[in-house]
């Protein structure tokens, strides 16, 4: 890569590192031991996903009455729940692969750990749809493969035969992309081990990585090969997901507008939660140097233009409901606002529309801890908007006669947490194991965006 | 030499083959070169792929042995009964009758087992309709809590101990001159009273008392008073054009519900393009079922009914140029003039009933009614009515005779006054004076804990008997099942003490009939009479007694009303649609009935009206502490539209102690707030008061928690005028506007239906209509579902979270003060129009709607399952494959009409889930042609597929294509008004088609263009009042 690049563009890495230094500081969480901090993180993790699990086992062994739902709304927290996570996603592929086709070189301080929490999201949202299930142990019908149960065949104009198909291949392309980049990094950590155990699994999973330039040419077109691949998935994945809600009947649900705005939010819900955990990562890793404040800036960028379109989606959801004048519609809007559920969809509104209008200040773009708050209030505004969407949408129909509601009980309240648990126990052991940092993408900008460049321009000038 | 003994003749003869063999271990080679050498590698021996398959069968056969496979104990029929074909069922007619309602009846066995009781379509009484209860009987034979054996002093006893102890305690009271009292509720048996006859015989000082538990003595003592004659009239609802009703539940629980709601809605259904029905006015103070389908129900206090009778009285008189009598004044004097110029207007062919069980009362509805030329023409005394016979001052007298120690022997025969009785305490108290105490209950009920000895009734379906439920009206019982306890019919018993001649009851009735009262009927005698007879289950016989005249005093009448006193709250008690007086209290599938109106299940409660909650700052749920006189009970409250002021309306048949584990402990005991006066139990008073407790709110377990339409086309209305301009009144089509200008939903379609082999329906294309006029909302079809399609039943708990299974359900909607016209008139904003429309009227008017699935042919459900689970058949069916359901429940979101179901636990063999599922007599009662549902499936009405397919296959048997009428869903074979119509839309003459070309059909939620299979008649009410007119107070 060239080495020229403007002086105007910010410092990527700062703290005047060498090609050494960035090694040296991403593989020291690997090479040493963990501080109590993150012990302790990892105890409540591991408890929250103790809990997730008592609460699958109680669930399935027991049967889908230990949740709150009815005979009106089918579907409630388990849904809301598998939308957010799978929403979480999106930003570690749009990361790694919209931003690398854009070139933006910010993306490569963050990628891995983006990518790392697509995967892990993509797990909890998938156990969300195994447990949604009323009998989980035939999960994979809806999968279409060769059987012999009478030739039984999916229905393939089910949007949730659509989701099986976008949800697996998401699953698997983020996988292969996520590991592909770790393969450098990891014959990085092999080549430095002092241990038999870290050399022999290092050994392992850098599958033989020599780093020739045979190694580097083949590394570098299946990485755009890769990025390729997964650009549609940004779009698709959420598209599809929306067409869960978007084909069927239900006032609220059917609407167009939907896999647009539904990526959009995504998007917006995906960055918000990179944020959380990378200001934490940053500071327990000792990585400020190299996510700075001009990444947490640039996303705050993504997240208020994304919050502004999911508002803008929000405002679009009324005038239509208006504008149809469809009697069902009209109602179930009216319903959302001022409703028996009013007090979600105003949590809603103020959480993802009102709170990301705050980023048009740059003092506040700028500021890790306003970042860090808005980050969680975002998210807890996108599980509202699920939550809002499906069961506000559900629980008043048509007929006014099968009008009910919807109470949470301990279970669905646990599987949420656990999946919380679920989520960071794999993410936690991501930041001991694994690279948290793309070090050797990385190292190709480090003498254009490095600090010590850009002093060396300014010296010049 | 040493002895020498040889292997064989061949050591002997030292045979050279011998020697070259003799150092070998085994005589012969074993081939073991052939197996495990060489020559097993080479090609003609056994090749390894061979070996391959015998160890692939060895282990697959090991896991099979090791798999434990079922062992279900099946013994084959030895001597196959006679015409019983495993598969097939066999019907049988009988009767029901069980002291409260009467219907003729067929039962449908499966293997030896009844399974399913409908109505006898032969009988010109019920012809074929049957109620909730009637349905729901069958479960009362399976029932585990029913006892096992005779039991004396607690402990269980043979038979012939216990008889021959009861007889001798007879015995001894009989010589001691004690009295001997059989307790009974009523007996419209004309041979069960021929048994009692030879037992009051045997003992000359035993009397039968007859005691209903919501008797009806009031209208006997008044007949006997006006008309010389101890009657319960008969009342023909068919003949009536003006139907006036104070506070009788006529269509529900007042004397023979199902014989009336057919009488009714036959009055009512505007087949054929006919154009008149009847007008039916209510006057009462709780919302009844009977008043929900009045054309105009005006609010009256309980306490106010006697002047309001009086004033109707006046008004009548004085059309007729009679005297008048003084009245006090009502809520409703208004209604009541205009309601006497319409009977007026219908001389002889309107009808005034009461529900009041007050003699002075109903003196004055029998003068009005006499006035109006009615008795002879809609009411009559001749052709008089057997179904209530209690008589409230015997059982006053009873007591008296038990206080002063007269009676030695009291036995309770289908009746459990220490329950029912009102002032149980005095009545336990009273029973503890009598030495011999014998219940006939077939359980532990109330009272026969309190007994020595309980000998256990069989139940009907166990029985032979008859019935006359009307003069000269009769029809047989008889047993479709083996006894399954060790009990005894208690006419046998009777015939046994007594030492009758004859003491198997079924010899008795065959001779009571053959040769007893009926021997003079043409052909009686003769053994095929009989058994024709017994097939069809029903006889009918002239009745010659003329119609007695009119002798009452009126003015006598009118002081005793006028000399009542009033104040404070009104208490109405009243019976449901499913547990009724309670006796069947631990049948769960009548508990997890609806209430039609109020659409709880599972409890009672003090239902009040909204206007006065506010008044008392009570909201529903409510812990309050009711008082009248010295009783005081404890229970939430309901908020009930409709309701008049000031009056607490409690129904009775609740908070049983001794019913069962099902009905034990729901709700509370409403009995003891019945109070005697003027010689009769009153099912009102006066004078009550209420006040709030600070307990924790109570969740009334519902299955409608929204009440009104919002101002949705959901039930299409109009009035009998509108509707006489335009039989379209009401039915205006939804259009949407498009390119080609205004077009109806189905020319917008998306689906290429073309392409769907199939979807033409080529053979068949069933269907149902259901006639919104003639539904009454009662809900025998859901009773009659749950018992066709093994519904199971989740309880109270379940139900707080909207969780019922029924399959089909009925809607109940009030009217509200706004709607969306007015909402313009008065430019109020639609945000504030939703909130209004939330709010029932404080007087509505009610619509009743049935809703099972649908069977959308552009079904939303079947396109988004993901495995394809829910499908549609050639023949229009929407239909459920269980096995491949992985229940995502994404069908049931997407279904507008909500009716699909699941299965969130396993509910059957569940501990959790303690009823008739969970024993094996209770399993009994499934149907075996209709799989009982695992947990985590889908379920939903399929339009009794199982009896489609039993048709066709009959039909193909037959040769002949399936006959309109041939095949019938349950809930439309079931319902007592004949409201549901199934068929084939393509046989074109069928009653379907015909039903369904009525300009007052309409699809629910046409505008979506889900083409239901099921349509829906617009209901016509006989006002003169706009639609959706709910401005009246």
């Amino acid at each position: 890569m060239s080495n020229v690049e403007s002086p105007l563009r910010p410092t990527l890495i700062e703290g005047d590192k060498t090609l050494h230094d960035i090694t040296e500081d991403v593989c020291r969480p690997i090479e040493s031991k963990p501080n109590k901090y993150w012990w302790m993180v990892f105890s409540v993790a591991c408890a929250a996903l103790l809990w997730w699990i008592i609460c699958v086992a109680y669930t399935v062994g027991t049967g889908l009455g230990v949740w709150g739902l009815n005979k009106t709304v089918g579907w409630a927290w388990d849904i809301t729940n598998f939308v957010w996570w799978v929403g979480i996603g999106h930003a570690g592929t749009l990361i790694s692969a919209i931003l690398l086709l854009f070139r933006q070189k910010w993306r490569l301080s963050i990628n891995r750990s983006a990518e790392a929490m697509t995967i892990f999201a993509v797990i909890c949202a998938a156990s969300f749809i195994v447990a949604h299930m009323g009998r989980p142990w035939v999960a994979y019908w809806p999968l279409p493969f060769a059987n012999q149960f009478g030739s039984l065949w999916v229905n393939f104009n089910s949007p949730l035969v659509w989701d099986v198909f976008a949800i697996s291949t998401y699953f698997s392309v983020s996988l292969v992309f996520w590991y592909t980049g770790l393969i450098p990094d990891f014959a990085a950590v092999r080549d430095r081990a002092k241990t038999k155990a870290r050399k022999f699994w290092y050994s392992a999973l850098s599958m033989g990585w020599v780093g020739s330039a045979k190694n580097w040419q083949r590394f570098e077109e299946v990485s755009l090969v890769l990025a390729g691949i997964s650009t549609p998935l940004v779009l698709s994945v959420h598209s599809v997901v929306s067409m869960d809600f978007a084909t069927a009947l239900v006032p609220g649900w059917h609407t167009t507008i939907f896999p647009p705005y539904f990526v959009a939010g995504a998007i917006f819900s995906g960055f918000a939660m990179v944020q959380t955990l990378l200001i934490i990562t940053r500071k327990v890793l000792n990585l400020e140097e190299y996510i700075t404040i001009y990444h947490i800036d640039m996303m705050n960028r993504i997240i208020l233009i994304t919050g502004s379109i999911v508002g803008c989606a929000y405002l679009t959801e009324f005038f239509i409901a208006w504008y149809s004048g469809v009697e069902f519609e009209q109602y179930a809007f009216i319903n959302r606002a001022t409703g028996p559920y009013w007090w979600a969809y105003w949590s809603m509104m103020t959480c993802n529309v009102i709170s990301p209008q705050l980023m048009w200040s740059s003092k506040l773009r700028r500021n890790l801890f306003v970042t860090f708050f808005l980050s969680i209030i975002v998210n807890i505004g996108m599980w509202f908007e699920r939550f809002v969407i499906i069961v506000t949408s559900l629980h008043r129909d048509f007929v006014p006669s099968s009008w009910t509601m919807f109470h949470p009980t301990w279970v669905e309240i646990g599987l949420f947490i656990g999946s919380i648990g679920l989520f960071f126990v794999p993410f936690l052991l991501f930041t001991r194991y694994f690279p948290v940092i793309a070090m050797s993408e990385l190292k190709t900008i480090l003498k254009s965006s490095g600090s010590q460049s850009k002093k060396g321009v300014q010296h010049h000038d | 030499m040493e002895k020498r003994y040889w292997k064989g003749v061949e050591e002997l003869r030292n045979d050279a083959e011998f020697v070259r063999l003799k150092n070998n271990e085994f005589f012969e080679e074993i081939p073991v070169d052939e197996v495990l050498g060489k020559k097993a590698e080479s090609k003609d021996a056994t090749p390894r792929r061979d070996f391959l398959k015998f160890l692939g069968f060895g282990v697959a056969a090991a896991s099979m042995a090791a798999c434990e496979a079922p062992v279900r104990k099946t013994i084959p029929y030895l001597i196959s009964p006679e015409n019983l074909v495993p598969g097939i069922p066999n019907y049988y007619a009988s009767t029901f009758f069980d002291g409260h309602d009467y219907a003729s009846i067929v039962v449908k066995t499966r293997e030896g087992r009844p399974i399913k009781v409908d109505g006898n379509e032969l009988s010109p009484l019920t012809k074929g309709g049957a109620n909730a209860r009637v349905q729901a009987s069958v479960l009362d034979l399976y029932d585990s809590e029913r006892i096992k054996g005779p039991i004396a002093k607690g402990k269980a006893a043979s038979w012939d101990t216990v008889n021959k102890e009861i007889k001798d305690k007879l015995a001894s009271a009989n010589t001691k001159q004690a009295k001997i009292r059989i307790v009974s509720s009523t007996i419209i048996s004309p041979t069960t009273k021929k048994a009692i006859e030879s037992f009051t015989t045997k003992y000359p000082t035993a009397k039968l008392v007859t005691y209903d538990a919501m008797s009806q003595y009031g209208i006997i003592k008044a007949h006997q008073l006006a008309f010389g004659k101890a009657a319960l009239p008969n009342y023909s609802f068919d003949k009536a054009d003006v139907i006036v009703s104070f506070g009788a539940d006529f269509l529900n629980n007042w004397i023979a519900p199902i014989e009336y709601s057919r009488q009714y809605a036959q009055t009512r259904k505007l087949d054929d393009g006919k154009k008149t029905m009847s007008k039916h006015i209510q006057f009462e103070a709780a919302l009844s079922l009977t008043g929900s389908n009045a054309d105009n129900r005006y609010k009256l206090k309980a306490s106010q009914t006697g002047n309001a009778l009086l004033s109707l009285y006046n008004a009548v008189a004085s059309k007729a140029g009679a005297a008048t009598v003084s009245a006090g004044k009502t809520d409703a004097d208004a209604a009541i003039n205009s309601t006497a110029n319409d009977l007026w207007n219908a001389k002889g062919k309107s009808l005034v009933v009461c529900g009041s069980n007050n003699a002075n009362d109903q003196l004055i509805v029998a003068a009005i009614n006499n006035m109006l030329g009615n008795y002879g023409a809609t009411i009559s005394i001749a052709r008089h009515s057997n179904v209530r016979q209690g008589n409230d001052e015997a059982m006053a007298e009873l007591l008296r005779e038990m206080n002063a120690g007269e009676v030695g022997v009291v036995i309770f025969y289908n009746a459990n006054p220490l329950y029912n009785y009102p002032d149980s305490t005095a009545f336990t108290s009273a029973l503890n004076k009598v030495e011999v105490k014998i219940s006939l209950s077939d359980r532990n009920d109330e009272t026969a804990v309190k007994c020595d000895y309980i000998c256990p009734d069989s139940h009907y379906l166990e029985s032979w008997n008859d019935a006359e439920p009307v003069r000269n009206m009769f029809s047989l019982v008889q047993p479709t099942i083996q006894k399954l306890f060790d009990t005894k019919q208690s006419q046998e018993l009777f015939l046994l003490w007594s030492e009758a001649a004859v003491t198997d009851y079924h010899e008795f009735l065959m001779q009571n009939w053959r040769q007893g009262f009926l021997a003079t009927a043409t052909g009686m005698a003769s053994i095929p009479a009989w058994e024709k007879v017994l097939q069809e289950g029903v006889w009918n016989g002239e009745v010659t007694e003329s119609e007695p005249a009119f002798v009452g005093n009126v003015n006598d009448a009118a002081s005793a009303i006028a000399a009542r006193k009033s104040g404070g709250l009104d208490i109405v008690v009243y019976e449901k649609a499913g547990i009724g007086n309670g006796r069947h209290a631990n049948n769960p599938w009548l508990q997890e009935l609806p209430d039609p109106v109020s659409k709880i299940c599972w409890d009672n409660y003090f239902a009040i009206a909204p206007s006065m909650a506010k008044e008392k700052g009570l909201v529903q749920g409510n812990i309050i502490e009711v008082k009248s006189g010295n009783v005081t009970l404890k229970g939430p409250v309901l908020l009930q539209p409709g309701q008049a002021k000031d009056t607490i309306a409690v129904a009775a048949g609740y908070g049983r102690t001794n019913s069962g584990k099902a009905g034990n402990k729901v709700g509370m005991n409403a009995y003891p707030l019945l109070t005697f006066s003027e010689g009769t139990f009153n099912f009102t008073n006066s004078g009550a008061s209420l006040n709030k407790t600070v307990e924790a709110d109570y969740t009334l377990a519902t299955t409608q928690s929204h009440h009104t339409m919002m101002g949705r086309a959901i039930v299409k209305e109009t009035t009998l005028e509108e509707y006489i301009k335009d039989p379209k009144a009401g039915n205006e089509e939804e259009k949407f506007h498009s390119y080609k200008g205004k077009v109806s939903a189905k020319e917008l379609d998306l689906w290429a239906t073309k392409d769907h082999p199939g979807f033409d329906r080529p053979i068949n294309a069933w269907g149902m209509s259901i006639d919104l006029n003639a539904c009454i909302g009662c809900g025998a079809c859901v009773v009659a579902c749950t018992a066709e399609n093994n519904v199971p039943v989740v309880g109270k708990e379940e139900i707080q979270r909207s969780r019922e299974m029924h399959w089909i359900r009925i809607d109940r909607y009030y009217t509200s003060d706004m709607d969306k016209e007015k909402a313009h008139e008065q430019g109020i904003g639609k945000l504030s129009m939703y909130g209004y429309m939330e709010e029932p009227a404080e007087n509505p008017e009610v619509v009743f709607q049935p809703v099972m699935c649908q069977h959308c042919n552009h079904a939303p459900c079947e396109t988004v399952c993901p495995v394809a689970a829910t499908t549609h058949s050639e023949d229009g069916l929407n239909m459920m494959a269980y096995n491949r359901c992985v229940g995502t429940r994404y069908c049931a979101n997407n279904c507008p009409y909500k009716v699909r179901r699941f299965n969130w636990f396993k509910y059957s063999d569940n501990p959790q889930f303690d009823y008739n599922m969970n024993n094996d007599y209770g399993k009994m009662v499934l149907n075996p042609d209709v799989i009982v549902r695992s947990r985590g499936v889908m379920e939903k009405c399929s339009m009794c597929v199982q009896r489609i397919q039993y048709g066709k296959l009959e039909a193909k048997k037959a040769g002949h294509p399936v006959k309109d009428g041939a095949i019938n869903t349950a809930c439309a074979q079931t319902c007592p008004t004949n409201a549901i119509t199934f068929g084939d839309y393509n046989d074109k003459s069928s009653r379907l088609v015909k039903q369904s070309s009525s300009e007052r059909m309409y699809h629910l939620l046409e505008e979506l263009n889900v083409q239901p299979s099921i349509n829906y008649l617009t209901k016509v009410r006989n006002t003169t009042s706009k639609t959706n007119n709910s401005h009246k107070a």
